[in-house]
């Protein structure tokens, strides 16, 4: 199909108006406020302690990179050929680390892994040690091991997708001509998965890349990431013009990751026959499938479940301080935490009821679902046959993943502090205040995985299925809704949670924001934490159970939507 | 499957409604800074009120109806826009200066006071409540930056820790380094922290530059703990939080003890925890208030500016913020005169600290963390 200029650039429009309005134009502003060439020669201290970090930010990426495939692999898998009990909830599990914030989940792996953390005190208690034999928060296996219980969903999503519809019975063929389910996998399976494993390696790399708040929370001040020295760059130096080089090095980094992934990508996508994901589901059978099933079961309760149900835990346990008279107040459980959320003790300004929270992260994240796929949906089947201007496109779209959160909230500020639109709006009312930046913010760091997801999808569906139906006498309409649609509606659902995830977890580009209190579930956390106090910490892991539970729900609520389509594909 | 997908639209159409709804709602919960034209029902007797944008950093809170006070006074409507942490919200307001977002900044400390009025974000204004404030806290002449209150980053300690080992609580930076007390600090990265940057200071102030390199050598074989900030530091890794953490000392405040008990789970009648006052080795932090330089509500922001300054809100800050008034004749609330150690002799401000700050925290990092 060969497409006028014009009709190749519609579908770009829309993504093209967005991106070019709140990320390339603001970041454009926030790097030509702060970059300076002269203060390299000033103080030139800072280029090779930036080569220092950046060999750190690449070397924990990479390798946490390959532990995420290592972990969501076999789990993507086993969500994608066996039907089990729970197979919903299950999924929910992996998914809901995604959007829950770097400082819950730092208290929950130290509740767990910390210095008295569970796992010390039982070892301690089994081997008789005075001190706590392991050490885990503040080591390199603690930026790891939280960066796959963050992102071993992508690869969950994004390459269970793929296998689902991947005909069982190609791989079956080949095990019945002798090869080793080895062989197979090797040989079979993984090649064909090659499109959608890059597309979650490019994702989970570039979200490690630019990680943050693990570095800084789980790894301690020792190790320091690209994203945390623009951090302390820019907002505890107030030396815009490091934070900046920086900034553009990592924006580099990142548009260098993609070029490489958009010049392999073409080569490895190999359009097969999807086949009805149902059709090639099974329930596990004999002893090797059935242990291969309850072994990442176990696993999956083991590694998402337990650091999860550590905050449910805190939330109703008395958390007194520890003191001099500990025989005022046992170990007990309580609602107190709870009912505590609901009352205004203080009459405070900046009260936040629990509802209110819970609804505006709600809006905030139906609004950025709905946004992002309406903006993705076009890139990505656009994308999905390229052409020469997709080619140019395609690393661009990456971008909003590796730009720094923290100037790009500069950048927002520096935009978007006078009116948008001289004449047209009010004079005062500027986009900066208003809450709709919030669910626009997220939207630009939801876009790239709502892309992705689609594209990998969409690029699959073999051509010949489009014009057969066009033969047969099928409107554009009619391909679209009978031939696409069905194929893809698996990663529709996927995308859109992604979005939701993205919103409610928030990612930091709210808090950079400068903003009228329109108080959200993560907020209202850090609200919390920012005192001293046992009712503070039990409201907040209250608070941090209340997301969790609704993150779930949304996600839980998103997969059982039952898009037309689904159940044949 | 027309239908399926009609209702999917529908779904979806709903959600974005919801979503305005809910964002309509909030909106009429705190209007924004735009000239809302006003409706026929508005409570107001005579005009519409006027807006004033109040821009402060993440912690900043208030009493409900002390604002509401003001607001009632003067026909005014605040908006507070919440700006991230103390230096976040300051390089916003910096870069933002040529069409400022609010008419007032509040927020900015003595660390980060150089950059504020070098950057010349701020107008002066010589508040008729100024001669209250004690000298000590003015630490710019012109009355660009108006002190409004302090609070004395100090180390804290578990009562029960050091009781139930028979340990002497540390009576000076000096002790932090004997070998009883090995292990049992955790402070904060000051390149991340802000009381982590001024127990730096303090540091710096006892024993100079480059003294305070080989103290804090000391400290590091002596097993100091460093974090990113004070949530990890005090919920994570200190002994007597919630967190019930490996260290039993802490850099905090001299309020938190008081805080512990503000916010108990159940009634205390002590602090769990306990504060180094000795001289020296608290720092005292002085938080300032500023009219933006090109605002158009000059009068108005210089009006909010004596209200910070006068009784009720400066005897508010205490509980809401935790930290100390300016303003002698504000009381302090019980849990504070109970619970909560005065330091003595706080260090202050380095008078070099514009120009060594970056250098500082730099030679700090090669020390301690490398």
């Amino acid at each position: 199909m060969s497409l006028s200029p014009l009709r190749r650039f519609l579908p770009w429009l829309a993504p093209a108006i967005f991106l070019g309005l709140f990320f390339f134009y603001p970041l454009a502003r926030i790097l030509a406020y702060g970059f300076d060439l002269s203060f390299l020669s000033a103080s030139s201290a800072v280029l090779p302690r930036a080569l220092v970090v950046l060999r750190f930010t690449f070397y924990q990426a990479a390798l946490s990179t390959l532990l995420t495939l290592l972990a969501g692999l076999p789990l993507a898998y086993l969500f994608a050929r066996f039907d089990f009990p729970s197979k919903t909830i299950f999924r929910a599990l992996t998914a809901v680390p995604f959007m829950l914030p770097t400082v819950v989940v730092a208290a929950s792996f130290s509740a767990l892994l910390g210095p008295r953390g569970w796992v010390n005190l039982v070892l301690m208690a089994l081997l008789r040690l005075d001190h706590p034999p392991l050490v885990f928060v503040g080591t390199l296996w603690a930026i790891l091991a939280a960066h796959v219980f963050y992102n071993a969903t992508i690869v969950i999503r994004i390459v269970g997708n793929a296998w689902a519809t991947l005909d069982v019975r190609l791989s079956d063929a080949a095990r019945s001509l002798g090869a080793s389910p080895f062989q197979t996998l090797l040989h079979v399976t993984l090649p064909l998965l090659r499109p959608s494993i890059f597309a979650a390696s490019l994702l989970v790399f570039l979200f490690d890349f630019t990680s943050y708040g693990v570095i800084l929370l789980l790894g301690g001040p020792r190790f320091a990431t690209l994203e945390v020295e623009i951090y302390i760059q820019a907002l505890q130096m107030l030396n815009l013009s490091a934070a900046s080089l920086l900034s553009v090095v990592q924006l580099l980094c990142t548009l260098g990751f993609s070029v490489i992934y958009g010049r392999y990508i073409a080569r490895v996508t190999s359009v097969v026959k999807p086949r009805a994901a149902w059709l090639n589901i099974q329930k596990p059978r004999g002893r090797r499938q059935t242990g291969f099933v309850a072994g990442l079961l176990f696993f999956m309760i083991l590694f998402f479940g337990l650091p999860l149900l550590a905050l449910p835990l805190r939330s109703v346990s008395y958390l007194e301080a520890d003191r001099a008279d500990t025989s005022q107040s046992g170990p007990g459980l309580t609602l107190a935490y709870y009912s505590e959320l609901f009352i205004n003790r203080r009459s405070s300004l900046f009260y936040v009821p629990p509802f209110l929270a819970a609804r505006n992260s709600l809006a905030y994240a139906a609004l950025t679902v709905c946004l992002s796929l309406a903006l993705g949906f076009p890139a990505a089947s656009a994308l999905a046959r390229p052409g020469k201007l997709e080619k140019w496109i395609d690393p661009l779209l990456m971008l909003p993943l590796g730009a720094s959160s923290v100037t790009l909230g500069l950048g927002y500020i520096l935009t978007f502090n006078r009116p948008l639109l001289p004449g047209w709006l009010p004079d005062s009312s500027t986009l900066l205040t208003s809450p709709l930046l919030v669910p626009l913010a997220h939207t630009t760091i939801a876009l790239p995985f709502v892309i992705r997801s689609l594209q990998s999808a969409l690029a699959q569906i073999p051509n010949r299925y489009r014009e057969a139906a066009a033969v047969l006498g099928a409107s554009r309409w009619q391909i679209w809704k009978n031939v696409d649609w069905p194929i893809i509606s698996r990663a529709v659902v996927s995308a859109g949670a992604f979005a939701f995830t993205v919103s409610l977890g928030e990612f930091g580009a709210a808090s950079l924001l400068a903003r009228p209190d329109y108080p959200t579930l993560p907020t209202a956390i850090y609200r919390f934490l920012s005192q001293p106090g046992g009712m503070n910490y039990g409201q907040a892991m209250a608070m941090a159970t209340i997301l969790m539970l609704v993150c779930g729900l949304g996600i839980l609520l998103i997969e059982r939507l039952r898009l037309p389509g689904t159940g044949e594909f | 499957m027309k239908r399926i997908l009609f209702a999917l639209v529908l779904f979806s159409l709903c959600l974005s409604a919801c979503g305005s709804v809910a964002v309509n709602q909030t909106q009429a919960d705190t209007p924004l800074p735009s000239d809302v034209p006003p409706t026929p029902f508005a409570p107001v007797a005579g005009s519409a009120p006027r807006a004033l944008t109040v821009m402060t950093h993440d912690s900043f809170s208030a009493s409900d109806g002390v604002i509401q006070e003001f607001e009632q006074a003067n026909n005014v409507k605040i908006t507070f826009l919440k700006s991230g942490d103390a230096g976040a919200a300051l390089n916003k307001a910096i870069i933002s200066k040529d069409a400022p977002l609010a008419d007032v900044f509040y927020g900015v400390d003595n660390t980060f006071l150089t950059r504020a009025l070098d950057a010349g974000i701020f107008e002066s204004y010589a508040s008729p409540l100024i001669d209250r404030i004690p000298d000590e806290f003015k630490l710019d002449l012109k009355n660009r930056a108006i002190p409004v209150d302090y609070g004395d980053v100090c180390i804290n300690y578990s009562k029960a820790f050091f009781a139930k080992n028979d340990l002497p609580v540390p009576a000076s930076l000096d002790d932090l380094i004997k070998p009883e007390y090995n292990g049992m600090l955790v402070v904060e990265n000051p390149a991340t922290s802000s009381p982590g940057l001024a127990f730096l200071l303090a540091t710096i102030q006892k024993y100079g530059d480059p003294g305070y390199l080989d103290y804090w050598k000391s400290l590091r074989a002596n097993g100091v703990v460093v974090v990113d900030g004070w949530e990890t530091a005090y919920y994570t890794n200190f002994s007597a939080s919630s967190g019930h953490g490996p260290q039993p000392m802490v850099v905090s405040y001299s309020s938190s003890p008081a805080a512990e008990v503000a916010f108990s789970t159940t009634p205390m009648d002590d602090s769990p925890t306990g504060t180094v006052n000795a001289p020296g080795t608290c720092f005292r932090q002085v938080e300032f208030v500023g009219i933006l330089a090109g605002t158009k509500n000059r009068d108005l922001a210089e009006k909010f500016v004596d209200f910070m300054l006068d009784v009720p809100f400066q005897e508010g800050m205490p509980l809401n913020m935790f930290v100390y008034p300016v303003n002698p004749q504000a009381a302090l609330p019980d849990v504070f005169t109970k619970y909560a150690q005065p330091s003595v002799q706080p260090a202050s401000a380095p008078a070099d600290l514009s120009t060594k700050r970056d250098s500082w925290i730099e030679a700090w990092t090669q020390t301690v963390l490398r």
